[in-house]
């Protein structure tokens, strides 16, 4: 199953984790990075497919935690595995914006899952935790976005409803119909928006549901493993489904240069693909990234644990008392 | 038993391609089928007296019965009232409608028919896919007691590897020649050639069948357009005539059968077809045979006399059933290349023989092939059809 699927190791959330606490992490490590008070930030969206509760946002609690609340818009956004990205469309919206009638100059937009995966599921070996957040504004940016487009249809290609604790999936046709159709479509019409093409990019992303899918649209695509390399975390940490390829991106941002030319793009079952063209500006030379822990020094830090370990903390047992 | 009361012939063939169509439902599956078929006999649809459709299980895969009422609706022939039949018979159920419309047409009581055969399985996850497709064997005596279909053929394997000497190799040899056979025929399923170890290191799915060993889960529908031979030569300037038809049935599970290294079902409709065409083993230039399982094809064509009992594994490893050798067998691709989309797989049997007599089959023609045969079985030999056709 691993090699089928280029995952080597998957990340789980502790018993005292889950996707607010994971997103408040993310948010405080990017705050650290900058001199930028939380009372700024004019909105947050938090992106997930496994928010705690059905009624009551993920984004009010991570804007207290933060300490941006009040004077602040905030909301949680759903679309499997791209709820992320459309919060970073959503904030870059708001933060281009006139002033006078959206007063937003800085926003976060944060993508974070603790993925669900039936026991002796396929999804069970791929289904991981994780988040990554990106504070959007128009001053001092390490990567100026120069152009976003999404593609989006009504494809069933994996689904939960309202009481299910498990997804469902349809095997193989998430695959052809769903990932790599929405994947390619988008990516390819951002290249043709943009009039670039494969060899214009430093490093490219994509989402990343197992570590095959990735590296066979980037090779469809034309572009090569070099470019792929650096965002490609999901064969060391699993899936992280919203934070996919946000937590890729965040990798890129750990070792770019300036100059560089990113290629990003999301994919959510459902379905739909967000690309993002962006490119690396001067401010990332003083950038104090060390701050904050880099996003393989994060995954080094990491211990494994037994089978039994993950059950309990996934709570697919029920302990005495519950 | 004995010759038919008059002769019938094939008039025209369509098909759709075979594979995971995610985007045609069965409705237009089958109307595209039946539309390249009608087109290609060069007839109006008011011709048509009757309709049959082969489909093993609508009701499992789609929750769907009485899909005979559904095609003729959807071809648009519900005006006329033409009368449509559902025939079921597993996978063998495309060549059992094509029997009962070459008897209807026989007996006189219609001159020109329309027979499909579709099969929509892709709707379905793999795991619920499997289950169903047990339902072609025995479910009680089998499939309770935890036999799917492949494990079933793997027994064959083992006890024919036993029996006769034949190898792993041999066996894995019908994939190869079978996909090369596909990688020609625009209508596979799997358009690719793929060597021996491919085929030898590939997943396990019952030892010794690997994952190529088996037979995809197919979406598809395959339609012929069948007539008395007089209003076939009045319509199209190359029928195939229908020389031999037969069947033979076998008991459900294998396991009250003596042996299980033969179909006898297969070789009871042989015998009837051969008898009624008059010709025997040796007179057949092309055949496609009913390979779900590797294993299978090398059965089928030991049952069907073109090689001695236990000679079939050596047939296929040495070339003798490929597009060169003495007998090309599954010029199509077979089962495994071209797709197994249960019921439509007997009449795209049949249409790959009619384009070969026709001398229409590009890539992957057979020298002068005058007299074809083709090999239909449902499950695991439950029900074997047999059908030879020859250049008019």
């Amino acid at each position: 199953m691993g090699r089928s699927l280029n995952i080597k190791a998957k990340s789980v959330p502790g018993p005292d984790e889950d996707t607010i606490t994971i997103s408040v992490m993310a948010a405080r490590r990017a705050l650290s990075r900058v001199n930028l008070s939380p009372s700024s930030i004019g909105a947050i969206f938090v992106g997930s497919e496994s928010h705690p509760y059905a009624v009551k946002p993920t984004a009010t609690i991570v804007a207290e935690a933060i300490g941006a609340a009040p004077h602040l818009t905030a909301a949680d956004l759903e679309f499997a595995c791209k709820a992320g990205t459309a919060g970073l469309q959503s904030a870059l919206g708001l933060t281009e914006a006139p002033d006078e009638n959206i007063p937003v100059k800085c926003a976060l937009a944060i993508g974070a899952d603790t993925a669900q995966g039936a026991p002796g599921n396929a999804l069970e070996y791929s289904a991981s935790a994780g988040g990554a957040a990106f504070l959007v504004g128009r001053e001092n940016v390490i990567g100026e976005i120069d152009h976003t487009l999404s593609y989006t249809t009504d494809t069933p290609d994996f689904w939960r409803r309202e009481g299910m604790k498990y997804p469902s999936h349809a095997e193989r046709f998430t695959g052809k119909p769903a990932y790599f159709k929405h994947v390619m479509e988008c990516a390819k019409r951002l290249m043709e928006n943009t009039q670039t093409s494969p060899s214009d990019y430093d490093h490219v992303i994509f989402h990343q549901p197992n570590g095959k899918f990735p590296l066979a649209v980037a090779k469809r695509l034309g572009f090569n493993k070099e470019q792929v390399q650096t965002g490609l975390m999901t064969p060391i940490i699993g899936n992280t489904y919203s934070a996919s390829m946000m937590i890729g991106l965040a990798a890129v941002f750990d070792i770019a240069r300036p100059g560089d030319n990113i290629l990003a793009v999301s994919y959510g079952s459902g379905a739909g693909s967000d690309a993002f063209k962006i490119t690396v500006t001067d401010v990332i030379e003083s950038y104090e990234k060390g701050r904050a822990p880099l996003v393989r020094d994060i995954v080094n830090e990491g211990s494994f644990i037994d089978y039994s370990t993950y059950l309990k903390f996934r709570e697919k047992i029920k302990m005495e008392g519950e | 038993m004995g010759k038919l009361l008059r002769d019938v012939a094939i008039m025209g063939i369509g098909q759709t391609r075979f594979g995971e169509m995610w985007d045609l439902s069965f409705r237009i599956l089958g109307i595209q089928a039946g539309m390249k078929a009608i087109k290609d006999a060069n007839i109006e649809s008011k011709l048509i007296d009757s309709l049959y459709i082969g489909n093993m299980s609508s009701g499992l895969f789609m929750d769907q019965e009485h899909i005979s009422s559904m095609i003729i609706e959807e071809v648009g022939l519900t005006g006329a009232h033409v009368p449509a039949t559902r025939v079921e018979a597993a996978d063998a159920s495309g060549a059992l409608a094509l029997r009962q419309a070459i008897f209807e047409i026989a007996s006189g009581q219609s001159n020109v028919i329309v027979v499909g055969g579709a099969e929509k399985m892709t709707d379905v996850t793999s795991d619920v896919a499997s289950d169903f497709i047990m339902a072609g064997a025995d479910k009680a005596w089998e499939g309770l007691f935890g036999a799917s279909l492949p494990s079933l053929f793997a027994l064959m394997a083992r006890k024919h590897m036993h029996d006769f000497g034949t190898t792993r190799e041999q066996i894995a040899s019908v994939a190869v020649k079978n996909h090369a056979n596909g990688a020609r025929n625009p209508f596979a399923q799997f358009q690719k050639e793929i060597d021996l170890d491919t085929v030898l290191n590939a997943p396990k799915i019952a030892e010794p069948l690997g994952v190529f060993d088996c037979f995809p889960v197919s979406d598809g529908a395959a339609a012929l357009i069948l007539a008395d031979i007089d209003t076939a030569k009045e319509y199209c300037g190359e029928p195939i005539r229908i020389t031999g038809s037969g069947q033979g049935s076998d008991t459900l599970s294998i396991t009250n059968r003596s042996e299980i290294t033969m179909f006898d079902s297969t070789i009871k409709a042989s015998k009837q077809a051969y008898d009624m065409a008059g010709v025997s083993p040796s007179d057949i230039d092309v055949a496609e045979v009913h390979d779900s399982y590797t294993i299978a094809e090398i059965i089928a064509i030991e049952d069907l006399g073109f090689f001695p009992k236990g000679e079939g594994g050596r047939a296929v490893f040495e070339g003798e059933t490929s597009l060169e050798g003495s007998i090309p067998v599954n010029t199509s691709g077979g089962l495994k290349a071209r797709g197994h989309p249960f019921g439509a797989t007997g009449i795209a049997q049949i249409n790959e023989i009619v384009l070969q007599l026709r001398n229409k089959a590009s890539g992957r023609q057979v020298k002068d092939a005058r007299i074809g045969l083709a090999q239909n079985m449902g499950g695991t030999g439950g029900t074997s059809i047999v059908h030879i056709l020859e250049v008019d």
